[in-house]
Formats: structure tokens, sequence, C-alpha cells
């Protein structure tokens, strides 16, 4: 163990001062703060609202904002507020499951192509040329519709599309720090090649890892909803912003935030999100 | 575009004859350039052919029962089956499916209007290459203003807002930047038409100019970061302060010199990007009702017509391929010292 901590320096004095670099950053700060409010809001969501998210009112339909709905209803009478809530819950919770494939294993796969090269290097390299060359959003719709649509469809989608982004970024750093002393010294050691890269190759990449989970995430975010207004992503009745956002599209003449709210707490979620991405990318580059 | 270029020319003619790279070997290292990216071009678009082919049998199920429905008469779905050669061994499906692709340049016959997938596309494409010219011309524009009056007022108030761009668009589906344009100069201003293409090309480009937008709108953050980062960059060279010594105003210099010489890593972006911006134009199709490409994707999506959605991925990909190959080798003969991935 004291082994490791001396051959990998970066991962050294992180913990102990991670919370006083978060104060130190501001947009670390304010990123955790607002994704806090965003996961507090959802998680306490049966607390906060008065109503159901599907509980229809067909006598209260297309409300405008009031006190009793304060951000209105919808076409069939449901509150627009529980609605939003709700959904956080839906979206936050499938964004955050539909990363974990993929992170692990484009993390993983990129350390390899990194540490080994050679033919394992070639044919990620191919593997992903392969997948990029689709449009981002066409490969995302067709597998999302062929792997059946729903939440399921998402999370074999992402882990079929989406673990190349780490595996580029994770690849070309794990190739540079392979280059140097204290790798080729643990090598030179006769260390078996899975141990370095577990004890040695993954601490250093895993800040890289994260900085890109962070903006990996809006984009999922993002896919989900888009998938959502598609309608061939998370199924009505289940509220989603995508789809309360393609619901709303029919009024957009006359009740516009249908559409407009939705949308900007997805946004609200990216800049958090990016923030904290942001952040993340200070701390650890400055070191 | 062409006044870019030709600048570069100068550079690089310049830097060969200042014996950088000598004329011979420079010509060698383009052909050989040439001839890997070439490699790595056809050897991708096999493996994105094999994916094609079986990226609908993810589908869970019996594909003759999601495009007939459950109560079909089995007579009807064994006609489907033999037609679609879905009765064959896979290996056999997939040599028919090349030697339809090499003979034809075709995924078949679509189930739904019977007629070849590639007519079937190809009606489509002339509105979706529109949009997607319109977009790389409205982001290059934008981006161009932005990135200098980002990097002339350097850590000013513009500077900053123009930084913070990213962080905020990163997260807005583009569908609904599109819904937002649609609210405000469609619905309240009255300005641009709310959805469709009208007739003619005065009409087209009209129609086109709000979806083309919102496609922009997702590509210009990226843009203006990196042109921003090379204008400062050439700012900061010897030949500009060269130039400002001459005494030639700063806006000749700027416009003249500085742009030309800092737009070539950004159109280089842009043509890796250009995936991006055909998985944006498909949604973006859907949001203004546009019968283009995406138009077609999605309907065959929901009347499960396998040929065309296969023909689209194919194609769309195929463009991509093509696209960063070209990207690659002007990469490569506008800049000597960039001499192309390993």
């Amino acid at each position: 163990m004291k082994q490791t901590v001396s051959i990998s320096p970066l991962a050294s004095n992180n913990k102990e001062t991670l919370l006083d670099k978060i104060k130190k950053t501001p947009s670390l700060f304010w990123g955790c703060v607002m994704m806090a409010v965003m996961i507090g809001l959802a998680l306490l969501a049966p607390v906060i609202c008065r109503y159901q998210p599907s509980a229809q009112n067909l006598m209260e339909t297309l409300q405008p904002p009031s006190a009793r709905h304060i951000m209105g209803t919808d076409q069939v009478g449901r509150d627009l507020f529980a609605r939003l809530i709700y959904a956080a819950r839906v979206d936050l919770k499938i964004m955050a499951l539909a990363e974990i494939i993929p992170f692990c294993t484009g993390v993983f796969v990129g350390m390899l192509a990194g540490y080994y090269g050679k033919w394992v290097d070639t044919a990620v390299t191919l593997v992903t040329n392969t997948l990029i060359a689709f449009p981002y959003y066409l490969i995302v719709i067709i597998v999302a519709f062929a792997s059946g649509a729903g939440e399921r469809g998402i999370y074999i989608t992402f882990a079929l599309v989406g673990w190349i982004v780490y595996a580029r970024v994770i690849r070309g750093l794990s190739a540079s720090l392979c280059k140097q002393e204290w790798i080729l010294s643990a090598r030179a050691m006769g260390l078996p090649g899975i141990r370095i890269i577990f004890r040695h190759l993954l601490p250093n990449v895993l800040p890289q890892a994260v900085i890109v989970l962070m903006t990996d995430m809006v984009g999922i975010l993002v896919a989900i909803v888009t998938l959502g207004y598609l309608g061939i992503g998370i199924a009505p009745p289940t509220p989603d912003w995508g789809t309360m956002i393609s619901q709303g599209k029919t009024f957009i003449y006359s009740k516009w935030w249908l559409s407009v709210v939705p949308g900007l707490a997805v946004v609200y979620t990216g800049i958090a999100l990016s923030c904290i991405g942001d952040g993340l990318n200070d701390v650890w580059r400055k070191r | 575009m062409k006044m870019l270029i030709s600048a570069n020319d100068k550079s690089s003619s310049a830097a060969a004859a200042g014996g950088y790279n000598p004329g011979g070997l420079r010509a060698l290292g383009i052909i050989k350039t040439v001839l890997r990216a070439l490699l790595k071009a056809a050897v991708v678009i096999v493996c994105v052919v094999v994916v094609v082919f079986f990226i609908i049998r993810l589908v869970p199920g019996d594909p003759v029962k999601m495009i007939l429905g459950e109560h079909s008469t089995p007579e009807a779905a064994l006609k489907l089956r033999h037609q679609l050669g879905l009765d064959l061994p896979v290996w056999q499906q997939f040599v028919r499916f090349l030697h339809n692709l090499f003979v034809n340049g075709d995924t078949g016959n679509s189930i739904v209007y019977g007629v070849s997938t590639k007519s079937l596309i190809a009606q489509r494409v002339p509105v979706s290459l529109m949009l997607i010219l319109m977009a790389i011309v409205i982001s290059i524009i934008v981006s161009m203003l932005l990135a200098v009056a980002a990097a002339t007022h350097k850590d000013g108030v513009q500077d900053h807002l123009i930084r913070v761009l990213p962080t905020i668009t990163l997260g807005m589906p583009v569908f609904w930047v599109g819904l937002l344009l649609i609210l405000l100069f469609g619905v309240q201003l009255h300005l641009f038409p709310v959805g469709g293409v009208s007739a003619g090309a005065g009409g087209m480009l009209y129609s086109l100019t709000l979806p083309a937008i919102t496609v922009a709108l997702s590509q210009i953050p990226s843009l203006v970061r990196s042109l921003r980062a090379q204008i400062l960059d050439v700012l900061e060279s010897d030949f500009v302060v060269t130039l400002k010594a001459a005494g030639i105003p700063k806006n000749v210099i700027l416009f003249k010199h500085v742009l030309r010489n800092s737009s070539i890593p950004t159109l280089m972006l842009l043509g890796v990007n250009v995936s991006y911006l055909i998985g944006g134009t498909l949604v973006v199709e859907q949001v203004f009702d546009i019968r283009g490409v995406g138009s077609l994707l999605f309907s065959s999506i929901s009347s499960r017509d396998f040929p065309v959605i296969q023909g689209i991925a194919l194609y769309c990909a195929v463009a991509v391929v093509i696209i960063s190959f070209i990207t690659e080798i002007a990469a490569y003969c506008l800049d000597p010292r960039l001499k192309g991935e390993k």
C-alpha cells in the first residue's frame, strides 16, 4: 500500500482537502449547491407536492399558474409543478444509472488500449471510429428503438454507445502516463499488467474520467429527454421532462409555459453539472 | 472559404520553399497520408456495414410480427419472412445484404412504399442537405463575430459572457431550443413560419431559416471556444507584432490576417462535428415538420420499415466517414506541421 501511494503522486492528497477545495472554487461550490437543490427537490417530492403527478382533474385543464397550482395544469388537469418534480426523480435516476456501465467499460477499455497499445489499441480505435461514424442522435434513436424503447431501452442504448467518450479520453491519457518513469519502473519490476492498470493507472486517470462524467451526464440527460420528446424514451404516464415538452408543444400558441418550464429544468441541471465539471477541472489541474 | 484556403496555400508553399519540407518529400508525404486515411476510411466503412446489418437484429422478438401486428395470418407472415429473406440462415442474409449493397448501392426495398430505399432517401436528401449547409454558414459567421468580440476584449465583459456560453448551452436540448425560436419568432413576432417548407428556392430558404439557426446554435459554443483560443494565439505571434509595428490598421490585421490564420483549426473542428450536425438536423426536422431524411427516419421507425432505417443509418455514416476523410486530408495539406494522426 505504501508503495502505491509513492508511485501514484496525483492521487495522494485529494481526500482531506476536497471540502476546502469545494469552498474555494466558486463554480464547483455553486454547481454543487444547484445540484443539491435539484436532488433535494426530487427526493422530497412526496412531501413538497400537494398533487400526485398523474392525478388528472378534467375540471381544471390548462390552468394558468395560480395559488392552487403554482405552475398551472396541463391538458388533462395534472399539476405541472408536481409533474416537474416527479419527472426530476425519474430523469435524474435514469441519467445516473445509465452512466454506470458506460463509465466503467469506457475507463477500463481506454486503460487497456493505452497500456497495451499495439493490436488492443488498434481494435479499440477501430470500434470507436466505427461507432462515431454514426451521427450521435441517429445511433441513439435507432438503438433505443431496436432495443424496445422505454427505460430498459435507454440503459441498453448507453451501455452500447456511451462508453466511447471515456475510452477515447482515457486511452490518450493512459498512453501518455505509460511513458512516464513510475509506470515504466513498475513494469520493469515485473508487476502484472492488470495490477499496474488498477493500482497505479486507475487512480491517475480517474479525476479526468470524473470530469468527463460530469459533461457526459448532461449529454445523456439531454438524450433521454430527446428520446422522450420523440416518443421512444420513457413512456407516458411516467412523468419525464421530454414527454412534457412534447405534450406542451400542441399548446405553444397559448400556454407556452407547458413546454418552456420542463426545458428550463433540463438547462438548470445541465448548468449545475457543467459547473461541477469545470470546478473539478480547475481543482485537479492546478493541484 | 476561398480566401482562407488561398491564404494558407501561400504560407505552406512558403514553408516548403524555406526548406522546412522539400517539395518531393512533401508530395510523398501527401500520398502516404492519403493512402493511410483511405485505408482507415475503407476499414471503418466495412465495420459500419456490419453494424448496420446487425443493429436491426437487436430488436427483441420477431420483426415480422412487429411489422404485421400480433394477429397476422401465418401465410402472410411466411410470405413477408420470405420477402425479407428472414427464412435464410444469418450468413446467407448477410451475403444477400452485401450483394444488394455492392450491386445496387441499396439496403433493399421499403416494406411500406415498395420502392427502393435509395430512391426514397434521395427524394428527402435535398431539404436536409440545404438545412445542414445553412446551419454551417450561420454557425461560421456567428462564431467568427463572437470569437473576434471575445478575443479583442480579452477578460472584458463580452469575453466573460461568451466564455460562459458553453456552460449554459450544453444542457439545452436542440428540440427545445427549436420550440423557443418558434415561440419567439413565429408565434410572437410573426417573422418566420412555424413549420413546413414553402415551395420555390426563396420560400425554402425562408422557411429553413429558423431550423438552420436552431441547428447552428448547438454548434456555435464549441466553435467560438476554439476560434477564440486560436485568435488569441495568433494575436500574440511575431508576424502580428510586426504588422502592428508597420502601422497597419488594427481592423485590417484582425480581419485580413488573424482571422484567416486562426480559422483552419476551427473549420477542422466543424468537420469533426459534422456528425453531431447531421444528428441534430434529424431531430430539428421533427420539430419544424420538415419532410427531410429525419422525418423519413421517424416514419420508418413507427412503421417498422427496417430496410429504410438501415439505409438511412448506412448513408449517414458513410457521409460522415467521407467528410472526416476529406477533413483529415485537408488538415494535412493546409498545415505542413500537422502530419496527421498516426
